[in-house]
């Protein structure tokens, strides 16, 4: 299993490496994972060669996520991450690709496979990075009116205001009349 | 014979018709909610809201140390908790770079052959029952009963189980358990035919499984569909084959494929899979009786918990207990994939670790979250009614959608 990833780590330099130039930031094994850092302006044409390369024949996108560096202090502040894997020649590989907290824009993948649909959308919904291109980016998990990005680093686990009474401004019928935003000013300390 | 019933759709009519089904709808397995947009009966847009489930499980686990964070699993797949610890702890400890016991690798690959025989039993149980069929749901939740019991004995909860640690399991297997286990699966067989004959020659059931939610190879492939779905369309990929872990690469089973890639094949998967399952457990019963003298946790007390009864009389032991309880143990800077076969699909954990006693990212590939990307292009030139054969077919499990 080793000695087999070694030698496609050596294939992607050679291919890959080459032809992206210093596009291409890294190629590595850890853990006994292979990944590659990737420019996020070629992130669309790097995943088109992994899927039709015959060496690599990556057909299938497992995984789509993001992590958020912030906490620490690492540039650029998030990371995409696609996980592939070769239904053919069962083979794994993660791509990733920096993103920066100023203009947290990447291309979309969704062209090379469908399965980039929801994926991105769950990462959009949950740390507000832009896929371009993409059909349909709505927010999937969270409900459509929610502000912040939950997986984000500077997002509290208790959440920054109340859903519930977010709508209903108005005092109700024997209510005393600042009790709504009151309410909602002690949740925000949570 | 079933007849072919997907409607050639060839012109707009002039009125179509927004119809929402769910999310408190009981054929949708949870809290799914889908907006059929409708010409006449059939469907010709299927859009899926999700998130009615969310309890923001993977940001709970960067808050939780490595061991308190097991129990969240559970609730994802509520009905395969076996499978989800297992993938947890297996990425722990594919980070931790341990390795575990081969009579824990047994025990672990038993229980988590039952859970898959459990989820499938639920599956066939709940689908039948949509389509009409009261009896094969009763038949099968007997069966799934005896499994509960199974894990009661063994992990003290019958549903949500929490039994995997890290670098082991919570508590060994006893003689008695073991007898359980056979005597289940000795009368297992026989509950599997009754279910075929119930529904193999069933005109109803036939009718209308065959031809229905078709999704090709390809198609498969590029929308990430994995487990029994993507086998019935005629892909060969199972995790549990194509890159071996725990017991199953020792073991003598074989992976069922399909080709038609209809509800019918999806279902012939499972049903056979459930045989796999069943040799599978027999196989792993007679390791683990080979191996009954041997240790079932690694010996590192600074990752697994110590014994409780000892915990009251030694020093040691209440130390490293405490520890592990208040601060849990660290985990080397390090950034995983590992990924089983739960009995949906790939399940996959993403862990980034920053060196510290909690996860610093835990992203969950969760199979049932991909998988129904799909329905929203198999339900297409359906009838109403053949969305919910679909969406049973697919096997979704929303705790696991929305996580």
């Amino acid at each position: 299993m080793a000695v087999e990833l070694e030698k496609l780590r050596d294939l992607l330099r050679n291919k890959l490496g080459e032809y992206f130039g210093d596009k291409v930031e890294s190629i590595e094994i850890s853990h006994g994972d292979l990944m590659m850092t990737v420019d996020r302006t070629v992130i669309v044409e790097v995943c088109k060669r992994l899927r039709d390369d015959p060496d690599f024949q990556f057909n299938f996108c497992s995984y789509i996520t993001a992590v958020d560096y912030s906490a620490l202090g690492r540039e650029p502040r998030y990371e995409v991450i696609y996980q592939l894997y070769s239904i053919t020649k069962t083979h794994r590989m993660r791509v990733k690709a920096g993103v920066p907290e100023d203009d947290a824009v990447i291309d979309t993948v969704f062209p090379v496979w469908g399965a980039a649909d929801w994926m991105e959308r769950e990462a959009f919904d949950m740390f507000g990075i832009v896929f371009r291109g993409h059909p349909d980016l709505r927010r999937i998990l969270m409900p459509e009116d929610w502000e912040g990005y939950p997986l984000r680093k500077d997002f509290p686990l208790g959440g920054v205001k109340s859903f519930y009474f977010k709508r209903s401004t108005e005092p109700r019928a024997g209510e005393p009349k600042n009790l709504v935003p009151r309410i909602r000013e002690q949740l925000s300390d949570i | 014979m079933a007849t072919k019933r997907i409607v050639e759709h060839t012109h707009q009519s002039m009125e179509s018709m927004s119809l929402n089904m769910g999310p408190q709808h009981p054929s949708t397995h949870g809290v799914l909610r889908v907006v059929l947009e409708l010409d006449g009966e059939i469907i010709t847009k299927a859009t899926c809201h999700l998130g009615y489930l969310h309890r923001a499980k993977e940001k709970h686990a960067e808050y939780k140390t490595y061991h308190q964070f097991i129990p969240y699993t559970d609730r994802m797949d509520y009905l395969s908790p076996m499978s989800n610890n297992t993938g947890y702890v297996m990425a722990v400890e594919k980070a931790l770079g341990v390795e575990i016991t081969q009579r824990c690798v047994y025990l672990r690959t038993l229980l988590c052959e039952l859970a898959r025989m459990s989820s499938h039993l639920l599956w066939l149980g709940t689908g039948a029952l949509e389509l009409g069929a009261m009896t094969v749901f009763l038949w099968a939740f007997t069966q799934r009963e005896k499994i509960y019991d199974i894990f009661e004995w063994i992990a003290g909860h019958r549903f949500t189980v929490s039994y995997m640690r890290v670098g082991g399991v919570a508590r060994g297997d006893y003689e008695e358990w073991r007898r359980m286990v056979r005597e289940f699966l000795d009368q297992f067989m026989n509950a599997h035919r009754e279910f075929e004959t119930m529904l193999n020659q069933n005109e109803i059931f036939l009718n209308r499984m065959m031809d229905i939610g078709h999704i090709s190879g390809e198609e498969a492939i590029s929308m990430g569909l994995s487990g029994p779905s993507l086998r019935a369309s005629g892909i060969d990929y199972d995790a549990r084959k194509d890159s071996p872990y725990l017991a199953y690469e020792e073991f003598d089973w074989e992976v069922p494929i399909e080709t038609k890639g209809d509800c019918m094949a999806r279902y012939l998967v499972r049903m056979r899979e459930m045989e796999e399952s069943w040799k599978i457990c027999n196989q792993a019963l007679d390791a683990l009786e080979k191996t009954k003298n041997q240790p079932a946790n690694i010996d590192n007390p600074k990752i697994i918990y110590p014994p409780k009864e000892n915990v009251k009389k030694s020093m040691e032991d209440l130390i490293h207990h405490f520890l592990l309880a208040s601060e849990g143990f660290k985990v080397p800077p390090a950034e995983v994939y590992s990924c089983i076969e739960a009995p949906k699909g790939e399940l996959g954990f993403f862990l980034v670790s920053d060196g510290g006693p909690r996860a610093y990212r835990l992203g969950v590939r969760s199979p049932s979250f991909i998988n129904l990307m799909s329905l929203e292009k198999m339900s297409i030139g359906h009838t109403v009614s053949d969305i919910v054969a679909i969406i049973a077919s697919l096997d979704p499990v929303l705790g696991e959608v929305d996580r």
